[in-house]
């Protein structure tokens, strides 16, 4: 009976101020979706970092006129090193302008004014820990026939950059957007308290147990955040379904695709996060600032 | 049952204390009346006893436990054992005269089974046999505060506090008000009633404890308002 009347409570008390309560959940699912989103890219980030620096080399450009020998003692240099992964792979011009060709086969402008010559050969070694990069250079940087040792990593991390920067955009608009729908909790709390006053006057003058006289409104805001927490599950589906499946799909030759795993585990993720922080806030508003 | 022990009382911001020392004790089955002028710290002993505030000093006791230094997770329990009644009546106005004495039994986790047994017996024991469906507007003013006192002691508490229940009534429907209350008491309920209503206290012949400032000026047995 006690569950019964609470939950008549909840339904009537997130009835009686419906344009507050739609507000709080819109604002509530952009929060949630725009953590969700950040989440989902923190944890894609992390699976193409190890997607990607498996596969990346260092790549050792030789010099136009570098000769036999300078090439030949390199490689026999290369293949001793305690930090080279073997085997140490070499890249003549011709191998090197066969997979220009292949890779810009779409502009084929570009390719014909591409000289052979232009394409330097080039050894390409990955290293047994990616990190010694720095070290490797060193060691190799100035000798003879060498003309520039460049780091593939380095590049990634560039991208990498620009998938944190855009992770951080989300995280902030995220929190921003969380703190106004904490407000609207906490006002939605002090409205709904407003309206009950009586019958909240008198449960304490009655002897009405203090959970008793909080529940009702703490799982409002639990309700609400559950609700925003679903409509932001459903943002992301779609968006996942709609756009990264659907029209930027040529991404996903580049890109691994998000694992629909990652997605579907937003769901529990957002509504624990959401039900448990309009929780606390709507306790919190009771507490001691209602003081019901 | 109830017992002051050098109460002072003093709200913040105010100049002088509203109970200044008093002492005072109230036995199982007692009826008395608190009388005094506006301000003289009369409703604060309401407000003591049902631990809506504390005192600067002193002791308050109530059926035989330190309210002074309960834990504020127990006061609730605590209130299941006072009934209190209102010059405004305090009645929910969207619940009928039945709902609003069930009201304050399921909020204290009684079941309706139990409200359907107790409730239309309690509304015939305060003169109020079928107005039972009755909303508080419908009711004239003496009739809302038979439904207060029925929502007061239809937990059947052991005491019952009256702050001023007459305050908004006729002459003819508060002396109505003083029979039930009086009713109420020879069931072995305690009642303590503040009132400013010579008519009623010359007429019950109660025991008076007269405040003044803030003091005890006058405790007398069977009393006249003076």
């Amino acid at each position: 009976m006690r569950a019964k009347y609470v939950l008549a409570e909840v339904v009537t008390g997130l009835w009686r101020n419906v344009t507050m309560t739609i507000a709080m959940m819109i604002t509530m699912a952009v929060s949630l979706t725009m953590l969700g989103a950040s989440l989902l890219m923190y944890m894609q980030v992390k699976s193409l970092q190890d997607f990607f620096y498996g596969k990346v080399e260092v790549s050792i450009f030789l010099k136009l006129d570098v000769t036999d020998d300078q090439r030949a003692a390199l490689k026999s240099d290369l293949e001793r090193d305690p930090l080279v992964q073997q085997p140490v792979i070499y890249e003549s011009r011709e191998t090197a302008m066969k997979r220009f060709k292949e890779q810009f086969k779409d502009a084929p402008d570009l390719v014909n004014a591409t000289k052979p010559d232009s394409l330097p050969e080039s050894y390409r070694v990955k290293l047994k820990d990616p990190n010694q990069f720095n070290e490797v250079a060193s060691r190799y940087n100035g000798k003879e026939g060498i003309s520039e040792i460049i780091d593939q990593r380095k590049l990634l991390g560039k991208i990498f950059g620009i998938f944190n920067s855009v992770q951080n955009v989300a995280l902030i608009v995220a929190i921003v957007q969380g703190l106004a729908a904490l407000l609207l909790v906490a006002n939605m709390i002090q409205i709904a308290a407003f309206s009950k006053r009586r019958e909240v006057a008198v449960m304490k003058l009655v002897g009405a147990s203090n959970w008793f006289i909080q529940a009702p409104f703490v799982l409002e805001a639990v309700f609400a955040g559950l609700v925003g927490a679903i409509l932001a599950f459903a943002a992301l589906w779609l968006s996942k379904h709609l756009f990264l499946d659907g029209s930027l799909k040529a991404l996903q030759n580049v890109f691994p695709p998000i694992p629909e795993s990652n997605v579907l585990l937003m769901l529990p993720v957002l509504a624990g996060i959401g039900a448990a922080i309009n929780a606390i806030t709507g306790w919190i508003t009771l507490r001691f600032y209602v003081r019901v | 049952m109830i017992q002051l022990e050098h109460v002072t009382k003093t709200y913040p911001k105010a100049s002088r204390p509203s109970l200044d020392d008093v002492s005072v004790a109230i036995d199982k089955g007692d009826f008395v009346f608190f009388i005094g002028p506006s301000g003289s710290g009369k409703s604060t002993i309401i407000k003591l006893l049902l631990h809506e505030i504390t005192p600067n000093s002193g002791k308050v006791y109530v059926n035989e436990r330190d309210v002074t230094t309960m834990r504020s997770w127990k006061i609730p329990t605590f209130r299941r054992s006072i009934g209190c009644v209102f010059q405004d009546f305090r009645l929910l106005p969207n619940r009928t005269a039945y709902e609003n004495v069930a009201f304050a039994l399921e909020v204290i986790g009684k079941s309706k089974g139990v409200a359907r047994r107790v409730v239309p017996e309690v509304l015939e024991l305060v003169g109020l046999g079928g107005k039972e469906h009755r909303y508080p507007h419908e009711l004239s003013g003496g009739e809302q505060q038979r439904v207060a006192v029925a929502r007061a002691f239809v937990n059947r508490p052991l005491i019952l506090l009256a702050d001023e229940p007459t305050g908004n009534l006729d002459p003819d429907t508060s002396v109505e008000i003083m029979r039930l209350l009086d009713r109420i008491n020879r069931t072995g309920t305690t009642v303590v009633m503040v009132t400013h209503d010579s008519n009623i206290v010359n007429q019950m012949r109660r025991r008076v404890v007269e405040i003044e400032s803030g003091r005890i000026v006058r405790d007398q047995a069977r009393g006249v308002y003076g």
